[in-house]
Order: C-alpha cells, then structure tokens, then sequence
C-alpha cells in the first residue's frame, strides 16, 4: 500500500495514476478483509476500486493523461502534512493495541449490537443492524450527502445541448465503437448478470455482507458499462436525464418516508417497531424499505454523475473537431 | 406532535428538498421552500420556549436509547442557533427569486432552491444532533451543497473560489472525522453526553490530546479563523448574492457554535482550558485576525470583498469573546453571533440588491447610489454602523458585553486594542458612504431606480431586527447568558 501511495504522489502519467488509484483501494479492500470488516471491504471494492476508477478516467478523457510539471516546490505543505503525520502517530501511543480485550471499543456501546441485536432486531448480520437501525439517521445523512453530491454535479456540470449535435455525436460514436467488437459482445453477456449480482446484493444485506450502498454502486457501474461501449446517447435512449433526477429524489424520499410513517404511528422518527404489529417484522419492513430508498439514490446519483461527466466530455470533443475543421 | 419538534427541525427541510425537485415550476418552488424555511423557523421558536421553560430535550432517533442510537439534544445553546439559522434563511429566501433573475441561468434556479434548502438541512442537522459522528454527516451535507451553491456564481473566479473552498473545507472536515474517530477509540461511544462523562478517564492519554487538536483545527479551518481564512473572501466574493447573504450570517456560526461545543460540552472546560494554553493561543489569533482582516478590508475595492474581510474580523472578536472562557466572555461571544447574522444578512443582502441594480459592487460604481437607491444605502449604512457598534444598534451591545468581559478579567490593554479595531472597520465603513452619498453618479442620465420590494422588504425586516435588538435585548441577551450559564454549569 505504502509503495502504491508513493508511486501515486511520484508519476506524472495521470492514467497509471489512475489505474494504480484502483490497486489502492483494491488493497486496502483486502486490508478490511484481514481486519475481518467484510461490509467495509465490499463498499471499498466497489467504491474505491470501482466506480470511482471509472469517473477519474472520464474526467482523464477530458483533460489529457499527462500532468503539468510543477517546479515550484511545496515546503510549507510538506511541513504541515508532516506535523499531521507526526500528530497522528503522537496520538498513536497511548492507543489500545489492535484486538485488546479491554479496549473501551469492545466494552461500552458494541456488546449491546453483538449480543442483542438478533433479539432486537432479527437481522443476522450486525453491521446491517447497526447501520439501518440503531444509527439509521446516520445512513439517511449519507443517503442525503450523495443527493447532494448528485444535485452539485449537475448544477455545476450540465449543458443545455442540441439537438443536431447528439445525432452528430452518435453517428460518430457508432463507427468508434464497431473497433470494440469482442469487448462489446462479453459485456453483452456480463451486464445482466451484474445487475442480477446488484439486486442480490440489495436484498442479502440483512444476512451477509452488503446492502443498498453498494447494490446501487454496482448496478450504477453496469450501466456505466452499457454507456461506455454502445454510446452515451444510446444509453440516454433507455434512462434519460429527468428520469433518473426523479429516482434519486424519490429513494431521499423513501427513505425519509419510513421515518415519517413511524413517527405518525406512535413512535420516534426511524423508529421501525411500530411498522407492524410484531416488533422484529418492522424491522424487517423497515430496513427492506430503507436499503430500497438507500440503492435508489446511489445508482442514480452515480449515474448523473457518470453522464454529466461524459457529456461534457462530448462537448469538449465536438468543441475540439470544430476548431481543427476550421483552418482547413 | 410537540414531542417530535427536533427531528422535525431538521426533517423539514430535507424532505423539501428532493420534493423541490419533481415540482416543475420555479415560482412554485420557491414558495415551497419558503413555506418549507418559514416552518422550520416556527419549529425553532417553540423549541426555544420549551427549552428555556423546561430544560434540555433529549429525542432518541429510532426509539433507540441513547449510546446505541443517535440522540438529538436540545439546550438553550443549540435552541438559539437553530433560531438564528432558520429566521436568517427564511428573509433571505424573500428576496431569492428576483435576485437569482439576474444572476444564474433560468434553468437553475430548481437545483438552486434543492441546494439552498440541503445546506439548510446540514446547518441545521450539525447544530441539533448530540451525537458527533452525526455531526460530521450533516456537516457533509452542509459543506457539498455550500460548495456548489458557491460555483454556481456567474463569474468565472466563482468555480476557482468554489474549489479553494472544497479542498480547505475538504481538510478542515477529515480532521475532524479523525478526531472523532480517535475519541471513539480511546471512549467506545460516539454520543456528546457520553463522551463527556467518559473523556476524563482517559483524559492524560496522549491520543484524547490528538483528539482534541484534530477537532479544533479542523473546526478553525471551517471557521474561516485567522490565519486558516484564505478560502473565506473568494468564497463570499464570487457567490451568488443570496448565497452570501445566507452563509456570511449563518455559515460561521455553525463553526463557532461547534467550537464551543466541543471545548465545553465534550472536552469540557477543564480539559480545554487549563490542560492547554487554548487561552493564549486563541486571544492571539483572534486579536490578530481583528486587526489583519479589518486592515485588508479597508483596502479593498469590491464592497462584497471589503465585507467578507470584515466577516473574518467578526470572527475575531468571537473568538476574544471565547478565550476569555468566563460567563459574561461566552455571552458576548453568542451575542455577536447572533448579532452579527442581522448585520451581514442586512448588509448583504442590500448588496444583492445593488447587484440587481447597478451590476456590480465595484466601489467606484456605487458612486452616487445614496440618491438614486436611498433605501438600500441606508440599509448598508445602519448595517455598517451596526458592525462599528454605534449605540442603538446590536453591533453595540454585543461590543458592550465583550468589553465587560475584558474588564471583568481586568485585561484593559485588551480592551483598548478591541476599540481600535472597531476604528478600523470605521474607516472602511466611511469609504462607503463617502463614494455612495457625496460623489456625482458615474453617469448623470443613468436611471439607477430603487430595489424592488421583494429586496426592500427582507432588507428592511433585518434593518429594523438590527435596531430592535439594539434597544430590546431581552431576547438576545437572556438566552444568550441562560446558555453560557448552563455550559458552564452555574444552577439557574
């Protein structure tokens, strides 16, 4: 890892960083693993490794892959980036050893999670337990972080675009994309059962690893896929922009919902107990609904995401033809 | 339903935001969202009666009991910040719809109104909950939607301002998260109260003292403190006019109220306050960022500048108000918060105004505006009197009560460096009225007319809060003292 993050810092080709950006969050997705944090390590793998490769190399398109050189070197930041250094590992010292027994971790709020969690709530997996139940405004805060993550990307990113120069753009992605065959045809055969992995991944949260966060990732990384190898515009034909824009806003709302429900049933905001007449089947409910608002807004956002970036890229490539077009 | 009035604070508003963007027409979202503001604002004004009749409101989310599930809790503290941020939001909405006319493509103001009301949500969600890790998320909330309400300014500079912003705001918000993290580990619990009870345990640890210097300078950076304020100016300069008027009222307070509350409620005051030199450290920088900032905004020539610098110099006197850690410092400092949101609203939205007008804020270009634009000037004017601390306007009892306080701990020379600071801002306010009321027009003919009522009106509405506080402190000064009273502990 350390020599991962060091070749990031050092190379100046901005695909190999990229790339190796990917291997980081491959390897720290292996580190949770060791660490025995399995949900941790899904969302990395999906995150870090995945989609967030796949955006950083649109934006590469853009701009072009080699980094400007810098001759001015940063003394100030290198300083101040080593007192942080030298304050966490100061901050290191007196911490519990990895794995100690008597860690205060180990001893206050978790022992509720791990011994009662199944009575309480009746979903084998704790992690779940932990992040749809207990801490539930938590998610919710997250969910919200990324619709406003998606709305910020749109408002900064999106173009009014014509008409003439999508038919044109297509017409174009077409012949770039017959050289693609064999990747064409093994993608065809994949995507669908990557988005069969993403709705088990959606509905196996409760029992094993994973849950709306990265269903949503992985589904939105499908399509992605479709969009990259037959053409944005093609991709456009099957999910459109104000389409997508209501998906994200209605799994914000889904989730929300779910605590309004319970608050007008007697309980507290989140509070899935009063869902149903059994305490563990409205948690059940709760949680199915919440992980469904969860998927929602994720895959949506990433896909709003996903296309502003490549529209303007588009955009940028179009602008880029016209100018060459003009001398001659 | 009364039981349920925290969550409802903050669930207002985000469940506004995405049901702003499937209405499809612009006029109707931004009723909606005033609608959706106004009622958060009412939401905030019960709470502040029950708190300030009963005591602290504990709402466990999820019905989960406290360690285990995240708890809102709210005291007098947070009850006025939630008060100050929710009124100030709801004014600036009023004069939203025509000040955006004229500054972003018509095809945003949807995404506009959705952001607007998310950054409500963060600030909001960051000062109710009594949990820190759920701090941190709303804080995420509040600085992602800030940062794109920020570029979406019809300047270029703004999305250069915009990102200087996002990588300060970026490191001021991952120390924190690692300081948190670090209490955790060294506490095993995320909640406010709890920690507080079970910091001193382990409070000689070197990691808790990590801890401590993560949060607080991670929280200094989203403070915009001196000398962490460079992202600060750009910031405010290069924004849409309503999004300055928003976050110069209310966007520093957040930062500030959640210095204080992690140095008295979580640390605790003796752990902040006489295990560390806080005190020193912070009168230093705050006495140096009065004088610093104020100076540079005396040079400035884009009266949006000039009054971000002054911002930062407010900061300051925040921060004197903070470090003197005494009842009457701490009540100052909370005065001025809430102070100084009805000055820089005033003010900035006046400027909005002007940008309606005239175009720009260039200080040569406001030549003459005392005649042409007579109610807006004159707002800016009681504003900058306002920040001066002229008797009769708020910005004077806050000055009075910081005075007190200094005198109080006998620090005299202190005391008369924060008199001459308010000399600066003096100066830069005159440089103001001096182009706007006795130079000709730029151009006789120009047909400069007056704001329209729907700036006039929330600008007026904060004018007039300006010289009401200044006269009627009840409210202000009462539960600014109840709070400082109660996080140091004195029985009521």
């Amino acid at each position: 890892m350390v020599i991962v993050a060091f070749a990031i810092i050092r190379m100046k080709d901005l695909f190999a960083v990229v790339m190796l950006l990917g291997i980081y969050g491959l390897i720290s997705a292996s580190f949770f693993i060791v660490m025995d944090a399995v949900d941790v390590a899904f969302t990395e793998a999906a995150v870090g490794a995945g989609i967030s490769t796949l955006l950083m190399l649109v934006v590469i398109a853009m701009t072009g892959r080699k980094e400007k050189a810098n001759r001015h070197k940063p003394f100030s930041a290198l300083f101040i980036v080593l007192v942080t250094g030298g304050l966490l590992i100061y901050g290191t010292l007196d911490m519990p050893h990895i794995g100690a027994v008597d860690a205060p971790i180990h001893k206050h709020v978790a022992p509720r999670y791990i011994n009662d969690s199944m009575a309480e709530i009746g979903v084998p997996n704790i992690v779940t337990s932990v992040l749809a139940s207990y801490r539930a405004f938590d998610t919710f805060g997250e969910v919200v972080v990324i619709f406003t993550a998606g709305i910020g990307v749109l408002t900064l990113l999106s173009v009014a675009r014509r008409k003439e120069s999508e038919e044109e753009i297509s017409s174009i992605n077409d012949s770039m994309h017959e050289q693609h065959l064999v990747i064409r045809i093994v993608a065809k055969m994949l995507i669908p059962f990557i988005f069969l992995f993403a709705l088990y991944v959606q509905f196996h949260g409760d029992f094993g690893p994973g849950g709306g966060f990265q269903a949503g990732v992985i589904f939105a990384a499908a399509t992605i896929l479709y969009a990259m190898l037959f053409g944005l515009s093609t991709a456009r034909k099957v999910i459109n922009q104000t389409f997508i824009q209501l998906i994200a806003a209605i799994g914000v709302l889904l989730y929300g919902s779910v605590g309004i429900v319970s608050l007008m049933s007697g309980g507290n905001f989140f509070d899935y107990n009063v869902l149903a007449s059994d305490p563990i089947a409205g948690q059940h409910l709760g949680i199915l609904l919440i992980e469904w608002g969860v998927g929602c807004t994720v895959a949506s956002v990433m896909i709003i995401i996903f296309f502003n970036f490549a529209g303007r890229q588009e955009l940028h490539q179009q602008k880029e033809r016209v100018q060459n077009q003009e001398p001659s | 339903m009364i039981a349920h009035l925290p969550i409802l604070q903050v669930i207002i508003p985000l469940m506004a935001a995405p049901i702003c963007l499937m209405l499809k027409r612009t006029q109707l979202v931004w009723l909606f969202s005033i609608i959706a503001s106004g009622l958060a604002f009412a939401v905030s004004i019960l709470l502040l009666q029950q708190v300030m009749a009963s005591g602290v409101i504990s709402y466990e989310l999820g019905g989960w009991q406290a360690p285990w599930g995240i708890e809102y809790r709210i005291d007098k503290l947070n009850a006025f910040l939630l008060l100050i941020i929710s009124g100030i939001s709801t004014v600036v909405l009023f004069a939203a719809q025509t000040s955006l006319e004229k500054e972003i493509p018509k095809d945003k103001h949807i995404f506009f109104y959705v952001l607007y009301l998310l950054s409500l949500t963060g600030m909001l969600g960051i000062v109710a909950t009594g949990d820190a890790f759920n701090v941190f998320v709303f804080l995420e909330i509040s600085s992602l939607s800030a940062y794109a309400l920020i570029g979406m300014g019809n300047k270029r500079q703004a999305l250069w301002a915009s990102y200087q912003y996002l990588i300060m705001g970026t490191i001021g918000a991952t120390f924190i998260l690692i300081g948190i993290g670090l209490m955790y580990q060294m506490t095993g619990t995320l909640n406010m109260h709890d920690l507080s009870q079970r910091l001193p345990e382990v409070e000689q640890s070197r990691t808790v003292l990590a801890a401590f210097a993560f949060v607080i300078v991670g929280v200094c950076l989203k403070l915009a403190m001196f000398p962490l304020h460079l992202w600060l100016p750009n910031a405010y300069t290069y924004a849409p006019s309503i999004v300055t008027a928003f976050f110069a009222a209310t966007a520093t307070k957040v930062a500030v109220y959640l210095l204080i509350r992690f140095t008295f409620s979580v640390f605790g005051f003796s752990f902040s306050f006489t295990h560390i030199p806080l005190q020193t450290i912070f009168m230093a920088l705050g006495l140096v960022g009065i004088f610093v900032a104020s100076t540079s905004a005396i040079y400035q020539n884009n009266v949006k500048q000039l009054f971000a610098y002054s911002s930062i110099a407010q900061i300051g006197y925040m921060i004197v108000g903070f470090s003197l850690s005494t009842v009457t410092g701490l009540t100052a400092t909370l005065l001025h918060m809430f102070n100084h949101a009805l000055m820089k609203g005033a003010i900035f939205l006046a400027l909005a105004a002007v940008i309606y007008r005239v175009g720009n804020v260039e200080l040569n270009n406001l030549r003459g505006l005392g005649r042409q634009m007579p109610l807006t000037m004159a707002a800016i004017v009681i504003g900058g009197l306002s920040l001066i601390g002229v008797p009769l306007t708020v910005g004077f009892v806050s000055k009075w009560y910081l005075l007190m306080a200094l005198i109080e701990q006998g620090w005299w020379p202190i005391a008369v460096l924060i008199l001459l600071g308010s000399m600066l801002a003096v100066i830069y306010v005159w440089r103001i009225v001096e182009v706007a009321y006795f130079k000709e027009p730029l151009n006789k003919n120009s047909t400069i007319k007056e704001a329209p009522m729907s700036f006039l009106i929330p600008i007026w509405v904060l004018v007039i809060a300006n010289i009401y506080f200044g006269i009627d402190t009840r409210l202000s000064v009462g539960v600014a003292e109840a709070a400082a009273q109660s996080l140091f502990g004195v029985a009521l």
